[in-house]
């Protein structure tokens, strides 16, 4: 009979890790053994650290047989294979960085690292975090675990897949557009994109440099909150860091919404949408006034121009951060005859199609000629959406919404039609550009037992409003996750 | 057929400044697909923006200021350990003057 420590939450597992009940060793060896097991027909990882996460293990367990150790001391994690991992090969699920081993850690690597957390491995992702189902990884799409014929979602599959399964107690995700959240829902778990700025980048490889966010993959909001604590604050390293003291969001956990002004998008409610996943959001609402919480209908009139201006401000950043990879100090080099024959021929072999085809539109948006007409353009367009949730909050202090349209689909199904997979993320992608915390967590599920997640978005800086009514919500008790398949 | 937003001759010149070597297939499916986003982005045009200020960045304003104190030691081995091409502490590159 196996232990199957891996099923633990972060919470559970830190009580009994420090109470000398368990060893990380031993839990660590089930999150491998869950790994080995599921793997084969996941594959939400992109490298196992099996060895290191041995030995990491063995040095938390000194650590807290010596008493005092860190809250996380013990807790094996995921990690997105676009976070630098000193030692350990960093790919982003491209050819172009496949053999790539970082000199150095990622900031938050290099806090959860401190705090004695366990990496047990680097998580599938598509290529360069562009995309909305981890199908555009070099190294092969990740399945959901609720279904292996359908998409985990993404771009940060892997980590949303690897939870669900138990493979790890949590993990790291980044969002630029929905890339935490939209997985999240997919694969039925909690992910949070925190405001802009609130989690260092240093060491986190760049899509859009004015969207990218980090955050975590939990099995539950508690998590969240632990994890985000140790994620989150100044870091001399990123610039565009905030200097904001970090809350112990924990402390946020009072189950008490009574008050609670919540608002209620009605673009996000649109025709077309699966109407189970309407009904599943609805019905938490009715479960948030049952609270105390009360409803309101607002708008947020400029939802539909969020994709038009996401797809030209994004692959414009992302045309400008891929210069780097030219073959020349890492990565792969195919050789050529001259120095820009180098370039275009290694880019060309280097880089998948999604890539490439967002480095050409966005190349195209900022070349001479087009860029007051696209990239400007959505620029201007970025406030008006700014606007919206501004206004918007005046009459509530935090909106519910579902996360995506519909429930995880089918591998394949929208990979030859790319303005299709772009619209998945109708409902994410506003919160990049207006720079605000939110997140995804289960809610329901639709009749083919598929996760079904709901969005809690807040002012900047309002994590713990976000965590506070996500708590409160799984303390109902009203809606149970449903067990993996696989 | 509505009117493309793109022609093959601009897609080659775009590629070019993006530094990718597209095959001929590639062209066209680039073409393609650009054609496409383009469209649909112009939906953006129906919006009046004249009088709205672009939104260049979303985080809290100012450049935080640090002492400019140097934290890392040398590690040119470390740096160069990535390096498709290497010799004597160097990258190593195809020769770019003759």
């Amino acid at each position: 009979m196996p232990s199957e420590l891996n099923k633990l939450t972060i919470a559970e597992a830190s009580a009994k890790l420090h109470a000398r009940e368990i060893t990380a060793a031993q839990l660590t060896r089930d999150c491998l053994d869950r790994i080995a097991a599921a793997e084969p027909k996941l594959r939400a990882f992109i490298t196992v650290c099996e060895k290191e996460a041995l030995e990491q293990a063995d040095a938390a367990d000194a650590r807290l047989a010596a008493g005092n150790a860190p809250a996380l001391c013990g807790i094996p994690l995921g990690i997105k294979d676009i976070y630098a991992t000193k030692g350990v090969r960093t790919t982003c699920a491209s050819r172009i960085l496949e053999t790539f081993v970082p000199p150095f850690d990622a900031t938050v690597i290099e806090r959860l690292r401190a705090d004695g957390a366990i990496f047990v491995g680097k998580t599938n992702m598509d290529e360069f975090a562009m995309g909305s189902s981890t199908e555009n990884s070099a190294f092969g799409a990740t399945t959901n675990p609720h279904d292996t014929s359908r998409v985990a979602g993404g771009s940060s599959g892997g980590s949303a897949a690897a939870v669900a399964a138990h493979e790890c107690l949590g993990a790291l995700g980044t969002d630029t557009g929905g890339s935490i959240r939209e997985p999240a829902s997919f694969c039925g778990v909690v992910g949070i994109k925190p405001t802009y700025s609130r989690v260092s980048r240093y060491g986190v490889i760049a899509f859009a440099s004015s969207l990218d966010q980090v955050g975590p993959f939990t099995k539950s909001v508690r998590d969240a909150a632990i994890l985000l604590r140790i994620l989150a604050g100044k870091d001399p390293r990123d610039s565009t860091c905030s200097a904001r003291p970090v809350p112990d969001y924990e402390r946020a956990l009072t189950g008490d919404v009574r008050r609670l002004r919540i608002g209620v998008p009605r673009e996000y409610f649109v025709e077309g949408m699966q109407p189970e996943v309407e009904k599943s959001v609805r019905s938490a609402l009715k479960n948030y006034e049952s609270l105390g919480a009360s409803s309101v209908e607002i708008s947020l009139p400029h939802t539909g121009y969020a994709i038009a201006a996401y797809y030209l401000l994004a692959t414009a950043e992302a045309s400008a951060n891929l210069a780097r990879y030219d073959g020349i100090r890492y990565g792969l080099r195919v050789n050529a005859e001259d120095n820009i024959a180098l370039y275009e021929t290694t880019r060309a072999q280097g880089f998948g199609p999604e890539v490439k085809r967002r480095i050409m539109l966005g190349t195209f948006a900022l070349s001479a000629g087009y860029y007051d007409a696209y990239y400007l353009k959505a620029q201007k367009v970025r406030t008006l959406i700014r606007n919206d949730f501004e206004r918007a909050f005046e009459k509530c202090d935090l909106i519910v919404a579902p996360v995506v349209p519909t429930t995880a689909f089918k591998l394949g199904e929208k990979m030859n039609d790319p303005l299709t997979m772009y619209l998945s993320d109708i409902f994410t992608i506003s919160v990049n550009l207006a720079g605000l915390p939110g997140m995804s967590m289960p809610c329901g599920h639709d009749s083919n037992n598929l996760p079904i997640g709901m969005q809690l978005i807040a002012p900047p800086f309002a994590e713990e409003t976000i965590l506070c009514a996500g708590d409160a919500f799984e303390r109902t008790g009203a809606f149970k996750p449903r067990t993996p398949v696989v | 057929m509505p009117e493309s937003k793109i022609t093959l001759e601009q897609v080659r010149h775009v590629a070019r400044l993006a530094r990718l070597e597209l095959s001929p297939a590639d062209e066209n499916r680039l073409r393609a697909d650009m054609d496409e986003m383009l469209a649909y982005v112009d939906k953006l045009n129906e919006l009046d923006t004249k009088n709205v200020a672009p939104t260049t960045q979303v985080g809290e304003a100012g450049t935080p200021m640090r002492d400019d104190e140097v934290t890392n030691e040398p590690a040119a081995d470390a740096m160069l350990a990535n390096a498709p091409s290497r010799e004597r502490g160097y990258f190593k590159v195809p020769k770019i003057i003759e």
